[in-house]
């Protein structure tokens, strides 16, 4: 028994549909992934105008993010999903899932986040400062114009990493890609379809997150070749961070 | 049950953990360089073979091409053990990555080096060898060092294929005291962060060699 076309033509559809789960999953986790990271960035990291943080609270979040950032999602999805329960919270596993992908997450993109800052050249501060500029007009006119744009790629990279994680939410019973195949292997007792269906998927779909990605890069560079921001790009790689 | 024998029927799984994670360092190293002088390679047929391969297997979530390796593959007949299919898995997948890394780190070095071994009359392989390789190296380091926190941290989906690993053991655990949940969880993740210590120490530790042999 070798590939059957009529079995992965038949499947095809209840695959495409899973899809849409892994997709919309991703997209949820990515979300919280982005709030939760600029929350962690806010709060670890100052505008080249403060003091540098320290102190014992600023140590404690910095090892909690690196405890988050060096242990297995797979198991952090267990002990969300088996841990919460015994302390009251009861939660669909989606969300279970978006959270702790999402907070994984937050973990490398509060990094992004400074490098982006961080890339923005320290006399801009300066500059917003000696011109007056409100708290609002400072960072809505003048930080972020210039702090965004080289992080988008970036972020890029990651929501295409974080597509990639989806499949462990199988292990917490949502039934995305891989879950879906799993059942029609155990069902049809066929599993070279369903699995290599969702491997070509999964392909695809980075395939076409890496041309967003160059994309965006090159809208970068085109940007930066108008000769309006400086030119130095965000190039943060977190220690535990996936490769992108 | 009490903690110590919490720990200590997790840790039954430690070897298999420590095993699946050590074999696809190596591999995932020796895949690295491989794929990567592929992409590299004057010779169009196996840059676009280097760049095919390294893009599917990077393209394909980790614990998917396992699942493949581990259920679909024996429809070939190509029988692997789960150690087998996870390790290869792994590696593949991570390796890909690294063909990146070494890709990138070759380029970085700048054009001169090149320029003055060719002025030099140094044979190729001589100054792949020795000139651009050990400064190539250099640039890698930080990334190998990521890559083996990642293996690390995917293994644990080697439990999903039946290897009994740190996280299969905690699960197992689990069922049967379910009382004891939170506390399973917990040392599992401890162990984990403390596996990643030495990881993390070898790679700085090679950085620190390094630049001693600079300075010498």
């Amino acid at each position: 028994m070798i590939w059957d076309w009529e079995f992965a033509v038949e499947i095809m559809p209840i695959l495409l549909q899973a899809m849409l789960i892994t997709i919309g999953a991703t997209l949820a986790a990515f979300v919280v992934a982005l709030l939760a990271g600029l929350g962690l960035a806010l709060l670890r990291f100052s505008s080249p105008l403060q003091a540098p943080k320290r102190g014992i609270r600023w140590r404690l979040l910095g090892g909690a993010v690196e405890f988050v950032r060096t242990t297995p999602i797979l198991v952090q999805l267990y002990f969300a999903f088996y841990v919460l329960p015994t302390v009251g919270i009861t939660l669909p596993p989606f969300v279970v899932g978006m959270l702790v992908l999402g907070l994984h997450y937050a973990t490398y993109l509060s990094e992004v986040y400074r490098a982006g800052i961080e890339s923005v050249a320290r006399h801009q501060w300066e500059a917003g400062r000696a011109l007056n500029h409100s708290r609002r007009h400072m960072w809505g006119r003048v930080i972020l114009p210039q702090a965004v744009p080289p992080m988008l790629p970036v972020l890029g990279n990651y929501f295409i990493a974080l597509l990639k994680e989806t499949p462990f939410l199988s292990a917490i019973t949502i039934v995305e890609m891989l879950a879906r195949a799993k059942i029609i292997g155990i069902e049809y007792y066929r599993y070279l379809e369903p699995l290599t269906i969702v491997g070509i998927l999964f392909i695809v779909l980075s395939v076409a997150g890496a041309f967003g990605v160059r994309g965006l890069e090159s809208w970068n560079v085109r940007r930066l070749s108008q000769g309006r921001t400086s030119a130095r790009r965000a190039r943060p790689e977190p220690k535990g961070a996936p490769l992108t | 049950m009490d903690f110590t024998r919490l720990v200590s029927t997790i840790l039954e799984g430690l070897g298999v953990s420590v095993q699946v994670t050590l074999i696809s360092i190596i591999l995932t190293f020796v895949i690295s360089f491989i794929a990567g002088f592929g992409i590299l390679s004057r010779f169009r047929a196996l840059r676009w073979t280097s760049v095919v391969l390294v893009n599917i297997f990077r393209g394909v979530s980790v614990l998917v091409l396992m699942f493949w390796f581990y259920f679909a593959l024996p429809l070939f007949g190509i029988d692997l053990t789960a150690l087998v299919a996870g390790v290869l898995a792994l590696s593949l997948n991570q390796g890909a990555y690294g063909a990146e890394v070494v890709r990138s780190a070759i380029q970085a070095v700048p054009r001169g080096q090149t320029e003055a071994s060719i002025a030099l009359n140094l044979s190729s392989w001589h100054r792949m060898r020795r000139i651009i390789l050990p400064q190539a190296f250099r640039i890698m380091l930080p990334s190998f060092g990521n890559m083996q926190i990642q293996l690390l941290k995917a293994s644990a989906g080697v439990s999903l294929i039946t290897l009994a690993d740190l996280t299969f053991q905690a699960n197992l655990l689990r069922q049967s005291s379910p009382q004891n949940t939170t506390l399973i969880f917990v040392i599992l993740l401890v162990v984990y962060y403390l596996l990643a210590i030495p990881l993390r120490a070898s790679v700085s530790g090679a950085e620190r060699l390094l630049s001693k042999a600079d300075r010498a």
